[in-house]
């Protein structure tokens, strides 16, 4: 039995154990408690689809060298003020998803750019620096999202008529447009296919990068710059080109998000985001070196289903107080505090 | 000659104190901007200046030892707020209250500062990461404990601060029963600023404990562990021990200095009250000139001021410039993560570029 679960352990790390217990010992609950399996089942899928680009963007970025992506919230920043700028343009549908996509592309790769180059001043620090650099562009936006000359009335404060609304609703323009997208009902619950595609085909995409001449240099930077440097890789400029894609693909997965969310959450809205990308792809058991596309799709399938099921478990438990945020903080942050000590064990 | 002498001495005056000379710039604008009256803002400042220096003092030791910016001074917070929740829940009012808080507070954040130190004993190089995501840990932690062992584990029965279903403790404690316990113990009016003179000679003893502290032998270890790790190591000072009592000191200091905010506050928002404490206090630090390699009581005091002020008029600025109040309060958020940033990205870049310069030498 010992040698069972430290084969297992030291084979999948401790974190995907833990977490797939856990989400064991909920599912029993769950069934216990006479929940609507289909129900949490769907909320799976759909919390799945939504966040799975998001946790994609930490490929690139620790493919590359320059560790977990703490700073993603600049690429999150850049795809709501996409997906803003199509309600401006008065889009809907998925041509407005489409729209935003395409337009947060030229923003986060210039920011993931800069970004990027800030980045590799700062060898070894990337992690403190990107999550206060996080925090201030973040809060800096705050004071962008009032001042921007946005005209929409259904994004502007109705009285006043200045600044952007906290939330932006987007049911009239292109909420569920991919969740509803080929959609088939399992149990009588809706799949949302369209959007676990478009996570499939984000997937797919990277494991075809990682195989071309860009992606096999980008992980030679990453796993041993020197070596890399000796055969003629300029190891800055992969860096650079994995926080580019990061960023990129941070801005993809918000919109994503607010499609399946139904809202974009401006001012702090994005504040914590990348938190939860990072301790889902660590959850899959990649490191603050190394991380697959297996790691991304099993870490946001097993975080993002803890999330969906402990919901109502938790609270018909517990009805009063927010117990379930407050199971989502410790893990979360226990997951990355763990991978931190690992970080400083390797060093 | 002599001049070209005085001119670069001049220049370095102005380089060694750059950042604190940049916010007095940016407060004095603010003040101009917010019309408010000198005697509104000396108020406000001598409040916040007894209420926030407490904490902000209790970041200096860490840096000194090369631990950088404590950014677990959050779990001392805890538990300094663990006091005042355990004087709350027995009744104990004014300064006997105060006391107490601090009593109880003790040795919990004894306890917390013990495993915040181990925990940064195995991320050494990464100690500032490691101890932001330990203070949203243990924010976690501490609502769990709150929300459902109050009422279920811990038996208290009181409807004042448990929820209305029995278990957990409520969003709001009223503190009215210590509020002021310690500034209004002599707080005489001068000119129409009230002064709380207690609270700013406790404040004023620490600078001294910590002035007396660095210059005993284990304040040579902890600058020793400041200049360099490796070399205190060889010379056979414990280093592990000392980043040990080195966060241990600070984390007593933050529950100590939490107490004293919120006995000035009146309200204990038991579930946030500690969750900006550390990156406020170090903002304020660091806006004084400090950095992550170097810490002064006079910084840490020029900073607590400046940061402060900025505090106080950006709001009445902001909706004078802006005619939007909100815009000031983005803006000094911004500021406080800002300053944090820039000084983090300064550091590692200093440190970068020495690497490297050693790297060409050999």
């Amino acid at each position: 039995m010992r040698g069972f679960w430290k084969s297992i352990t030291d084979k999948y790390g401790y974190p995907k154990v833990f977490i797939t217990l856990f989400l064991l010992i909920l599912c029993i609950l769950a069934v216990v408690q006479k929940q609507n399996l289909p129900g949490l089942i769907k909320d799976s899928l759909v919390r799945v689809g939504m966040n799975g680009i998001l946790v994609l963007a930490m490929i690139p970025s620790i493919n590359s060298g320059t560790g977990l992506n703490f700073g993603l919230s600049l690429g999150i920043v850049c795809g709501i003020l996409a997906g803003c700028i199509s309600i401006e343009m008065n889009l809907f549908g998925l041509k407005a998803f489409f729209t935003a996509i395409l337009l947060s592309i030229p923003f986060s790769a210039a920011v993931g750019y800069a970004y990027g180059l800030l980045l590799n001043r700062v060898k070894g620090d990337e992690m403190t620096i990107g999550t206060y650099m996080g925090f201030s562009i973040v809060s800096l936006m705050c004071i962008g999202w009032l001042l921007l000359p946005f005209k929409s009335p259904e994004m502007i404060w109705a009285i006043g008529g200045r600044g952007l609304r906290t939330t932006i609703a987007l049911a009239d323009r292109f909420a569920k447009v991919t969740d509803k997208m080929m959609s088939f009902n399992i149990l009588g619950e809706p799949v949302p296919t369209g959007t676990l595609l478009l996570f499939g085909a984000g997937c797919v995409l990277m494991w075809i990068f990682l195989k071309t001449k860009t992606g096999v240099a980008m992980m030679a930077a990453g796993d041993n710059p020197r070596f890399a440097a000796a055969n003629g890789i300029n190891v800055n400029r992969q860096r650079i080109v994995g926080t580019m894609l990061s960023m990129i693909i941070g801005g993809i997965g918000i919109i994503v998000y607010a499609q399946s969310f139904g809202f974009f959450q401006l001012y702090t809205g994005p504040l914590m985001m990348p938190f939860m990308a990072i301790s889902a792809i660590l959850i899959g058991g990649a490191s603050a070196r190394k991380a697959s596309i297996s790691n991304v799709v099993s870490g946001t399938i097993l975080f993002f289903s803890l999330l969906a099921i402990s919901l109502p478990v938790i609270n018909k438990m517990m009805p009063e107080g927010n117990l379930s945020e407050v199971v989502r903080i410790i893990v979360t942050y226990g997951v990355i505090l763990y991978a931190l000590t690992k970080v400083g064990r390797d060093d | 000659m002599d001049m070209e002498k005085n001119k670069t001495s001049l220049m370095k005056v102005f380089m060694n104190y750059s950042v604190p000379l940049l916010f007095m710039v940016i407060c004095l604008i603010g003040v101009y901007a917010s019309k408010l009256n000198a005697v509104y803002i000396l108020n406000e400042i001598s409040v916040r200046l007894s209420r926030n220096l407490f904490m902000v003092l209790a970041l200096i030791i860490p840096v000194i030892a090369g631990m950088g910016l404590n950014f677990a001074i959050v779990i001392g917070a805890m538990a300094g707020q663990i006091g005042l929740i355990t004087v709350k829940i027995f009744d104990i009012g004014g300064f006997p209250g105060f006391l107490m808080a601090v009593l109880f507070a003790t040795p919990f954040a004894l306890l917390f500062g013990y495993g915040t130190g181990l925990i940064l004993n195995k991320t050494k190089g990464k100690e500032m990461i490691t101890s932001l995501m330990l203070g949203y840990f243990a924010n976690g932690l501490y609502q769990l404990v709150f929300l459902t062992f109050m009422g279920t584990i811990i038996p208290v029965d009181n409807p004042e601060i448990i929820l209305s279903g029995g278990v957990g403790l409520k969003n709001a404690l009223d503190l009215k029963l210590i509020q002021y316990a310690v500034d209004n113990l002599f707080r005489p009016n001068i000119m129409g600023v009230k002064v709380p003179v207690v609270t700013l000679l406790l404040v004023a003893a620490l600078c001294f404990v910590i002035k007396f502290l660095v210059k005993t032998k284990l304040g040579q270890d902890f600058r020793a562990l400041g200049q360099d790790i490796n070399i205190a190591e060889v010379s056979g000072i414990k280093t592990d021990r000392i980043r040990l009592i080195a966060i241990t000191i600070s984390t007593v200091l933050a529950a100590w200095g939490q107490v004293i905010f919120l006995q000035n506050i009146g309200t204990l928002n038991t579930y946030n009250s500690h969750e900006q404490v550390g990156m406020f206090a170090i903002a304020a630090l660091l806006v004084g000139g400090a950095s992550v390699t170097k810490a002064t009581i006079s910084e840490a005091i020029v900073g607590t001021l400046l940061f402060h002020t900025l505090f106080i008029v950006s709001p009445f600025a902001g909706k004078n410039l802006f005619g939007d109040a909100q815009i000031g309060e983005y803006f000094r958020s911004f500021i406080a993560y800002g300053v944090i940033a820039v000084s983090l990205v300064l550091h590692a870049w200093q440190k970068y570029m020495n690497a490297r310069n050693r790297e060409k030498l050999e």
